[in-house]
């Protein structure tokens, strides 16, 4: 078993024109662990994100999964290595059903003219839903007639059926109501059990202290510090984010 | 309310979207009371029935094109004018050569055109519904200079036979042709990762792209279903006529939208049914043959079909607003 982390990242630096969007940062995630990523808007949150996922390039600095360097063009070649992203806007097509949704673009198959295996790919995803505990009223509905929490469910269920090594959240509760947001806060502990590295990006220091293992803190681009969520609080972490503290 | 709940407690009809099932009960209630009221014109006579069937054939296919095409959330109005290009090419060519070599010919001009049209959309990122339109006029003037106005009579008789007159067992070629038709475009439209990848597309296109679907092939490759299916069409009109003109298909855009869109297919992209254009395409083709049994004139019928197919689309569109 490789004992290296799940991602790395070693002094990451991006910049878009002459604005540093995120400058030298370097972080580690373990198998089975969930790192928040918290900072105030602009702190370059999402911009690390999308280098992670490929949409973006690094300038410079590292990146290295389960301790493979990697240089991802484009999102497609981070998929291919087991990174999957839980998109803001969920990135779900409403008009289709939940198990179509689940396997778009890597859709079942059967027999002689690919024939698209209806059944096989509903049986997996009512698997997939009990397994991680998400209700819905059928994986056959569309997704339009699905709730905020309910879509978000099936957004996180999909990536982490493709993901193997690592998932990306950016805000995965931001749109949801409190019921909504517990239930989904369930599922994302759930993931630990899979053994994979989840890496989260939130607003809510409540929900980066019931979820996060570590807490990793970023201001106008600069990595302010990394802590450990049972070892700090929310005042240490509010003075790391509006800059009344500056160590590392 | 309680007629749809029970309605979805018959899966094949209740997994279909309200829209979809409204232009089986229009197609139903239309030909009831054409049954009716023309009982003396011979309306219900297999003959004329067939001749339903028969005439809707090029249009039919069309439509079944254009399924993919709005399904992926794009538009192809130039499908009018690749038809009588599709058949002046085919024409020109079987003067000198084999039917064989004609018909290349004209698939291949409609997929050229479908290729240029698909680059447009897809690699220049410009809306299909401009790139179509410039080329739907360009085209049109090409077909009219091509043979400067003039029709080129066909007059092979395979070829006629194959897509026109001809029967194989009795069962004319048109009707067979239909039913290939839409076999084969349901079977992809419902039954294979392409189709469900058409759906997705026009449904979302960014979700697709974050699925690692190649949008902007797919694009391109409707394009050219789209205009290949209308070079079909453009064949089936020579092969019935036994002649090409510039003239063929002019009219029969409109149709073919309306065709896709009351038998359920989204205009915005993410629905759709084959069947359902099929009959949509009966739709049309059925008020043309009985207003014209009924002895309108020409104008009365414009009005007639234009309020039936105001009425269809009323009541094919008319869905709970979307949610969010």
């Amino acid at each position: 078993m490789n004992t290296a982390p799940a991602l790395s990242l070693h002094n990451i630096q991006k910049s878009f024109g002459g604005i540093v969007a995120v400058e030298d940062l370097s972080l580690e995630l373990g198998r089975g662990e969930i790192v928040a990523l918290v900072g105030d808007n602009g702190a370059g949150k999402s911009t690390i994100v999308k280098i992670i996922a490929g949409v973006h390039q690094p300038n410079s600095g590292e990146i290295r999964l389960g301790g493979e360097l990697v240089h991802f063009i484009d999102p497609s070649q981070s998929q291919a290595k087991g990174v999957q992203v839980v998109f803001q806007d969920l990135a779900l097509a409403e008009s289709q059903p939940v198990y179509m949704n689940l396997f778009l673009g890597r859709e079942k198959t059967k027999g002689w003219f690919g024939k698209l295996d209806r059944a096989g790919m509903i049986a997996e995803t009512e698997e997939l839903m009990r397994g991680l505990n998400v209700r819905v009223p059928s994986v056959k509905s569309t997704i339009r007639k699905l709730s905020g929490g309910q879509r978000q469910a099936i957004a996180i269920a999909r990536a982490t059926h493709w993901a193997t090594n690592l998932v990306l959240m950016d805000e995965p509760t931001a749109a949801l109501g409190i019921t909504e947001t517990s239930k989904v806060e369930e599922i994302i502990t759930g993931l630990k059990a899979r053994n994979l590295a989840i890496l989260i990006v939130s607003h809510s220091l409540d929900q980066v202290f019931r979820l996060s293992d570590h807490i990793c803190v970023l201001r106008r681009g600069k990595q302010i510090g990394v802590r450990q969520t049972t070892q700090t609080d929310k005042n240490e972490i509010v003075s790391m984010i509006t800059g009344l503290k500056e160590t590392a | 309310m309680a007629v749809r709940s029970r309605f979805r407690r018959i899966p094949a009809v209740g997994q279909l979207e309200p829209g979809t099932y409204v232009v089986y009960v229009g197609f139903l209630l239309i030909f009831a009371a054409f049954a009716i009221l023309l009982r003396g014109e011979g309306f219900l006579s297999a003959s004329n029935l067939l001749n339903i069937v028969q005439e809707t054939t090029p249009v039919t296919i069309m439509a079944i094109g254009m399924v993919f095409v709005l399904s992926a959330g794009e538009i192809d109005l130039s499908i009018g004018s690749v038809v009588a290009i599709a058949a002046l090419v085919a024409a020109l060519v079987m003067r000198a050569h084999s039917w064989a070599l004609g018909v290349a010919a004209g698939l291949g001009a409609g997929r050229v055109v479908g290729l240029i049209n698909g680059a447009l959309v897809a690699y220049a990122r410009l809306p299909s519904f401009l790139v179509t339109l410039a080329t739907m006029g360009l085209l049109a003037g090409v077909a009219r200079w091509m043979t400067n106005l003039q029709s080129v009579p066909v007059i092979d008789a395979t070829f006629t036979g194959l897509f026109g007159s001809g029967s194989l067992f009795g069962i004319p070629s048109l009707v067979i042709w239909t039913a290939l038709a839409i076999f084969l475009g349901h079977y992809v439209y419902r039954e294979t990762p392409f189709g469900a990848r058409v759906l997705a597309t026009g449904d979302n296109p960014h979700a697709a792209r974050a699925a690692g679907i190649k949008v902007d092939r797919l694009r391109l490759t409707v394009l050219i279903l789209g205009s290949t299916c209308a070079a079909v069409a453009g064949l089936l009109y020579l092969g019935r006529i036994q002649g090409a003109r510039y003239t063929l298909g002019e009219t029969d855009l409109l149709t073919v939208i309306a065709a896709a869109v009351v038998g359920g297919t989204r205009l915005d992209g993410g629905t759709g049914t084959v069947p359902g254009a099929l009959v949509g395409s009966l739709l049309m083709g059925m008020l043309n043959n009985g207003l014209i049994l009924m002895g309108l004139a020409v104008s009365e019928q414009m009005i007639v079909r234009g309020f039936i197919i105001l009425v269809a689309i009323v009541l094919t569109l008319r869905e709970p607003r979307r949610s969010s």
